[in-house]
């Protein structure tokens, strides 16, 4: 390199070229969580939104609705509480709540160590829903078959342009609560563009958990998902 | 951020050296990665470590895309929407600018 051909007093300043992604870590175990999926006949989800926009709404009713067939697990982050593990309990499927104390993304060690705590026997999906944030869980591949954006009628049709790196990874955009659009003034329409122009490889699904509207073609997409044999 | 300083100070260790001038990190435009944000987290996780002290660089990585139609690669600006040059095809395919990268440090 650079060193004086005499031995200095004092060491010389030497530059090293270390060229090591600070995502090493996380995604060598994201690996061992998508292969440990595949070895358990599974394919996961990770849902990411900002706080608010419905992920666990629709969690609820499809691991009701669509887990009656398909047997269906849950991993749910949040900084704190298992409030949303209790709602989730109530569809009976396996759950298990991740409280990050404050950190604000699910990186893939903590879901390891969430699905060590579930009985996954038989599960074909595993839901993987993300802390509400729009951008740092864009950074962290927890190991899913899908990544899943909501982005809700309460927010703004402009979101995707303003959150670009998320939308970027996302292969499914949900537009949801659509059913109270309307009163809210959301341009479907617009947000759909949006995420299009965006996100052109994301499929845009516009649903209402709690209407209903759109659903079905979230099952279908599900029902694809599904691992054969 | 934790991670890049447990890198430089194994890289440190390896290296034989006591004290690290400055760090380079490699930061893609489309990682998500806020540099105010990434500066402060570093004044808070250098201290009483061998980096403390070290002047942070960032260098920003821009985004490229491909287009899935024609191949072409090209930069893209400020709107993050890929809009390929040649032939107008809006493409989802990133070439770089995700990157979260230790790329140097100077030490002694």
């Amino acid at each position: 390199m650079d060193e004086p051909l005499q031995a200095p007093a004092m060491k010389a300043t030497r530059t090293v070229e270390v060229r090591q992604s600070l995502l090493d870590g996380n995604d060598r175990q994201a690996a061992l969580n998508r292969r440990r999926f595949q070895e358990l006949g599974l394919a996961a989800l990770n849902l990411v939104s900002s706080p608010g926009a419905g992920k666990t709404t629709l969690l609820e009713r499809t691991l009701t609705e669509f887990g009656r067939t398909t047997p269906c697990a849950a991993v749910v982050g949040d900084l704190a509480t298992d409030r949303d593990a209790q709602r989730l309990g109530r569809s009976r499927a396996p759950v298990a709540q991740i409280t990050t104390g404050s950190a604000c993304h699910l990186d893939a060690g903590m879901v390891a160590r969430a699905v060590d705590r579930l009985d996954l026997a038989g599960a074909r999906l595993l839901f993987i829903e993300n802390v509400g944030n729009l951008v740092c869980p864009a950074s962290f591949d927890l190991g899913e078959r899908l990544r899943v954006v909501l982005l809700s009628a309460a927010e703004g049709e402009d979101k995707p342009l303003k959150y670009p790196p998320i939308f970027k990874s996302a292969h499914v955009v949900l537009l949801t609560k659509v059913d109270v659009a309307g009163v809210l003034g959301f341009d479907r329409a617009a947000a759909a563009e949006n995420v299009r122009r965006i996100a052109p490889q994301a499929r845009v699904i516009e649903l209402s958990a709690r209407s209903g509207e759109g659903i079905e073609q979230w099952y279908d997409l599900l029902g694809a998902l599904v691992p054969k044999g | 951020m934790e991670t890049a300083i447990e890198a430089v100070v194994a890289q440190a260790r390896e290296h034989d050296a006591t004290q690290i001038h400055r760090i380079v990190l490699r930061i893609g435009a489309l990682s998500g990665v806020d540099p105010d944000a990434l500066r402060l987290a570093f004044d808070a996780t250098v201290r009483g470590t061998p980096a403390a002290g070290a002047e942070l660089e960032l260098e920003t990585v821009p985004a490229r895309g491909r287009c899935v139609d024609c191949d072409l690669e090209f930069g893209v600006e400020s709107d993050y929407i890929f809009t390929c040059p040649r032939c107008g095809r809006i493409s989802g395919e990133l070439v770089q600018g995700r990157e979260m990268e230790l790329a140097r440090i100077e030490l002694s």
